[in-house]
């Protein structure tokens, strides 16, 4: 089979970097606008994941109210976060949201009794019993897939119907933060990254701003934990790793920094570097075995991201003034 | 109680080793304000070239842990040269940096996973002969750990208090402009920084490997919070204090299972014992424990 031609295969990565347009564009609104070194970004899509899958299944609530009530746990999340922490140095801050994220995942390994533990959410219920928390968002795509097959034919799979709703929240997205950062609140969110102490001498409380972007910035997070738990039906602890993170910065990185529409950009270059090395079966790739690919993809976006900072930090679309940051 | 020796005993081991490794970590950062997340990765190259070396030369422990602090020093002194002076000739600020170190971390790591492979690996020592010390049990592996980790923090004390290079070290640390200004070679300090930070990440990965018994490709990264923390704990660009944070920080991650503490926090709970030592320095006294206050 070859996976170049395979409309499927490209609905697959397609997926992934919707997921990581939402991903991203939580943390351009922390970095590119408001300044703030998040290296935790990841806590918040475990939050959104997990919070969904665990009230589904311990509480027999509905998936939609779920995925609602995941979303709004990310505020209190983030305020926990960033209390203590915004109000540090730039390097501190970054360790100490890495730092959050691991306590996050440490906890989810853990407490088997509420996330599953390492096995991750197949063990919801309880070791052998089968637990099924988006049973109610495979109905749901059944349904849309029933009324679309006369019109497409085979083209009507789960993942392109996942694919729709995924691009469609994330383009919903970018015109929220774009017209977030265009109104006179995100006019204030640059000004404290340009000049914390001028923003301050203006009467603006910068400590409030950068927690209010933290906040919105996580909710955005939790909202693509809520579409990797809809899309995978089964995800564990291992899923949240501090990489996930770092792949984010690189979207947004190689996007452009302070450009929303940058993000769709990055995520989609990430997710064919990603998925693409990861089920490509041309050579040069199917010369090696399959966890050598696996290394091979780590290493060549590992090196993206280094020849990326040295030669075009600002990425594609980024101007370099809003990237230089001390 | 013996319980609780033990596991001062096994405290101040993990904290030699965090110590070790923040050294280097504390110099970058206070100098070059570079946050650097490669480090652990760097500390992992070190626990594999030590293994190489050893099987090279008959599975010679000494030959390996020499050959270790070689190769490391070596590769940390040659990513100075192709990664970290064209980006200090650009001004590449803390994010640049930051995210450079990231993609070398994932270079790196993925690099040696490609050669050596996940499967978990031991240095050629009898990990069956134990030493009993009164109530503490230490195996041959953590005896050798508890040595070397021992004499390399008194010799690098030593560097920075008595020799001429450990004080340029510091001065460029403290305030590196002045240091400048007063003459000192900065590039060839930065070079010997590296190579300092280097040689002790190649001897920290070592001593993790013996202390773990078996290890793979993670036991870098798996270090670097904690490496973080120590850093923090004792105050960015504090030489002294990271060597102090290092051990303090091994022994409240032990400690803090022992029983008698109120139940102990569960073994597994270790690494989060680490972190949530790194948040609350932070919000208590962001200048570390022996730092100097520079808030922001």
């Amino acid at each position: 089979m070859n996976a170049i031609l395979n409309a499927q295969f490209w609905f697959f990565v397609g997926i992934t970097a919707g997921i990581f347009t939402i991903l991203g564009l939580g943390l351009q609104l922390q970095f590119g606008y408001a300044g703030l070194l998040n290296f935790g970004h990841v806590a918040f899509m475990a939050i959104g994941g997990y919070t969904t899958a665990i009230l589904v299944v311990k509480t027999g609530m509905s998936l939609w109210i779920a995925a609602v009530l995941a979303l709004l746990v990310a505020v209190p999340f983030s305020l926990l976060l960033g209390l203590p922490t915004l109000r540090l140095r730039a390097d501190y801050l970054a360790m100490t949201t890495l730092a959050f994220a691991e306590i996050v995942r440490y906890v989810a390994i853990n407490e088997e009794g509420l996330t599953g533990g390492s096995q991750g959410t197949i063990n919801l219920a309880g070791v052998g019993t089968a637990t099924n928390y988006n049973r109610e968002w495979l109905a749901m795509i059944g349904t849309v897939r029933d009324w679309l097959e006369p019109l497409l034919g085979d083209l009507a799979s789960r993942d392109f119907i996942m694919l729709i709703i995924v691009w469609t929240v994330a383009i919903a997205a970018i015109i929220l933060v774009q017209y977030l950062v265009r109104s006179p609140w995100g006019r204030v969110l640059k000004s404290i990254r340009e000049e914390e102490d001028a923003a301050a001498a203006l009467g603006k409380d910068v400590f409030r701003f950068k927690q209010q972007a933290l906040a919105i910035g996580s909710v955005l997070g939790a909202l693509a934990g809520v579409f990797h738990a809809f899309q995978f039906s089964f995800f564990s602890p291992a899923d949240f790793v501090p990489i996930v993170t770092f792949f984010v910065w690189m979207v947004i990185i190689l996007g452009g920094t302070a450009r929303n529409w940058g993000v769709p950009i990055g995520a989609a270059v990430f997710a064919v570097l990603f998925a693409g090395t990861r089920f490509l079966d041309v050579p040069p790739f199917s010369w090696l075995e399959s966890d050598e690919r696996a290394y091979l993809r780590m290493i060549i976006i590992g090196l993206a991201l280094i020849l990326l900072m040295m030669f075009r930090p600002q990425g594609v679309l980024g101007k370099r003034e809003e990237m230089v940051l001390e | 109680m013996s319980e609780l020796l033990q596991l001062i005993v096994n405290g101040l081991m993990t904290g030699a080793i965090l110590a070790i490794g923040a050294v280097g970590v504390t110099l970058v950062l206070g100098i070059l304000r570079l946050l650097h997340v490669a480090h652990g990765d760097t500390i992992a190259f070190g626990a594999y070239a030590g293994l190489l070396v050893a099987s090279a030369f008959g599975d010679n422990m000494v030959a390996g842990i020499v050959g270790a602090i070689l190769a490391t020093a070596v590769l940390a002194v040659g990513l100075d040269y192709i990664l970290w002076r064209p980006l200090r000739r650009r001004q590449a600020g803390l994010v640049s940096l930051l995210l450079t170190s990231i993609g070398l971390a994932l270079v790196l790591r993925h690099a040696i996973f490609w050669v050596v492979g996940a499967n978990p690996r031991q240095y050629p020592l009898d990990l069956l002969r134990v030493f009993e010390l009164g109530p503490v049990r230490l195996s041959l592996s953590q005896v050798i750990a508890l040595v070397l980790a021992s004499a390399s923090i008194l010799l690098v004390g030593w560097l920075f208090a008595r020799t001429n290079i450990g004080k340029r070290m510091r001065a460029l640390s403290d305030d590196f402009s002045l240091a400048a200004v007063v003459g000192i070679d900065v590039n060839r300090t930065i070079l010997l920084i590296w190579a300092l930070s280097g040689a002790l990440a190649g001897l920290a990965g070592v001593l993790q490997g013996l202390v773990r018994n078996s290890f793979n490709p993670n036991l870098g990264f798996q270090l670097l919070l904690p490496v973080f923390a120590a850093v923090v704990l004792g105050g960015i660009g504090s030489a002294y204090g990271a060597l102090a944070g290092g051990l303090i920080l091994g022994l409240a991650m032990e400690v803090a299972t022992w029983d008698g503490l109120l139940g102990g926090v569960p073994a597994s709970y270790k690494q989060v014992v680490a972190f949530a030592v790194l948040i609350l320095v932070l919000i208590v006294r962001p200048e570390g424990v022996f730092g100097k206050a520079e808030l922001r």
